[in-house]
């Protein structure tokens, strides 16, 4: 499967991902840069968030209730704001687009 | 000047990271990164909470997916560094041809505090470092082991909560009065003992581990007041001591760790230190502090990256923690000292707490369990101007989030 990142520079980048990880892991083996994942995708740091593209909310599903929690208090959070260690890649998920909001 | 050849000492969190960081940064020159265990460098914090719980596979434990480092250009040494040639630039191995550095990162980490006790080689006394550790931890776990954990600190903590939810019988001995006594205050470190008790961990405190019993195996415990415990697995999590060897040895200056400055220099320039190993001036203390923590070494990582690369200024982010146990989610923004004093926020939530820590008038640390949200915006108002005063905060409807909406100032970054 593929997954686009739209860069804060406004530049985007398409990698491959194999199914079954975390959105925000994909992220950081690819070296995408603005989603660090300090914590490991336990959503306890805030590093990973990424505004997801309109067409592609109700594939990747509702917030955590933690995550619901951490992002009510982050900085730049929008409705489609999600925390990428929270969303795990699946075929279905193939052409995902999300846009990396940096923290 | 931008280096032309970088060598990064440890790949933790830290190292791998400081490698990430110099890529991402568009550093173009060489890379190496040179490990000292066996297999790819891989992610500690989960080895005593999901990876023992054996709900993390092997391969979702490494920092980095084995094409990054192809991809990113860095040649990860899987080798030990065994001594630092200043003059000339080199970084000594123990199997493999030495490495020539333009600038050289210690990211060299911390050792566990050996049991100062007399048994503590026998077969089942078990310290939580590193990955082959969990893997024996996690082969010895079973319901009804006896299982004696020394220190409550966060590792003996995590530890105790995987044991006890694989039904182990687990016996927790701590010297201070209280779990997490060097982390938490006083109400969140009795917060974190209450869940702790519930689920089966029995604890004594004021209590030290004087011997370990047994012939080949372990099969007990003495305790300072003259008890013996029976234990099947002894496990410690007694503090660490940062690896300073190699800076000591190449006479880096050190004060509890590698000194460094505020750019993360240590006394030679064309070295840097973070991490666990680094003892630094610290913008929110005012006084010298060398910290053990994820967050620590990632940040400390990427400002040295950044120094290199000619866009940074001195160190300053503000230090947070967290630690999962059982089901608490227990969250540390900012750095308390053991005076500071602790004002408890009243929460609707029975499986949760907020403790804002007070120097003075000054807000320095919150410290919540089950508060994600007031943790994140913890960690703004710290990174800011100005917290709530004390008054403010122990008014019986004090809470945070309305707190900040009505008086909060605009984050800065």
């Amino acid at each position: 499967m593929n997954v686009t990142f739209t860069l804060q520079d406004r530049t985007s980048r398409t990698v491959e991902a194999e199914p079954g990880w975390k959105l925000m892991e994909v992220a950081v083996d690819n070296a995408i840069p603005g989603i660090d994942g300090d914590c490991g995708g336990e959503a306890a740091c805030a590093t990973c968030h990424v505004y997801v593209a309109s067409e592609w909310r109700d594939a990747t599903g509702e917030r955590t209730d933690l995550e619901q929690a951490m992002l009510a208090s982050t900085f730049g959070v929008r409705e489609n704001s999600r925390l990428s260690c929270q969303i795990e890649t699946s075929e279905e998920l193939d052409g995902l687009s999300v846009e990396v909001v940096g923290s | 000047m931008t280096p032309a050849s970088v060598v990064i000492v440890g790949a933790g969190a830290g190292g791998a990271q400081a490698a990430a960081s110099l890529r991402q940064g568009g550093f173009e020159g060489s890379i190496s990164l040179v490990h000292g265990e066996p297999g790819l460098p891989y992610q500690r914090p989960p080895l005593s909470k999901a990876y023992l719980l054996g709900r993390l596979e092997a391969r979702k434990l490494l920092l980095r997916q084995e094409h990054w480092y192809a991809k990113q250009r860095v040649d990860l040494v899987l080798d030990r560094a065994v001594a630092i040639d200043r003059a000339g630039h080199q970084v000594h191995l123990a199997g493999g041809p030495s490495l020539s550095y333009d600038h050289l990162i210690l990211a060299t980490g911390s050792r566990n505090r050996e049991l100062p006790v007399p048994g503590a080689h026998l077969d089942g006394v078990i310290g939580m470092r590193t990955r082959a550790d969990a893997d024996e931890l996690a082969g010895r776990i079973r319901e009804g082991v006896e299982v004696v954990v020394a220190g409550a600190g966060f590792i003996g903590l995590e530890f105790a909560a995987v044991a006890a939810a694989h039904g182990a019988a687990v016996h927790v001995l701590e010297l201070a009065d209280r779990p997490m006594a060097r982390a938490v205050s006083e109400p969140t470190a009795q917060f974190i003992r209450r869940a702790h008790e519930e689920w089966g961990v029995r604890f004594d405190f004021g209590q030290a581990l004087t011997a370990i019993d047994g012939e080949g195996r372990v099969t007990g415990v003495e305790t300072g007041d003259g008890r013996r415990l029976p234990a099947d697995l002894v496990v410690y999590g007694i503090g660490v001591v940062p690896d300073t060897v190699l800076a000591e040895e190449a006479g880096l200056a050190i004060e509890n760790g590698i000194r460094v400055d505020d750019r993360l220099l240590t006394s030679d320039p064309d070295i840097s230190a973070i991490g666990d190993a680094a003892s630094f001036p610290s913008a929110h203390t005012g006084g010298r502090v060398r910290l053990e923590s994820v967050q620590n070494a990632v940040d400390q990582a990427r400002h040295v990256a950044a120094r290199l690369m000619g866009t940074s200024i001195g160190y300053d982010a503000l230090p947070w923690f967290w630690s999962d146990q059982g089901d608490l989610k227990i969250q540390i923004a900012g750095l308390a000292e053991v005076t500071d004093s602790a004002v408890e926020v009243a929460v609707p939530e029975p499986r949760a707490t907020c403790v804002l820590r007070y120097r003075g008038d000054r807000l320095v640390a919150v410290e919540t369990v089950n508060r994600p949200g007031d943790h994140v915006l913890a960690r703004r108002i710290l990174a800011g101007t100005g917290g709530p005063s004390p008054e403010e905060a122990s008014a019986p409807s004090f809470d945070l989030t309305r707190w900040h909406e009505a008086y909060g100032l605009a984050p800065t970054g």
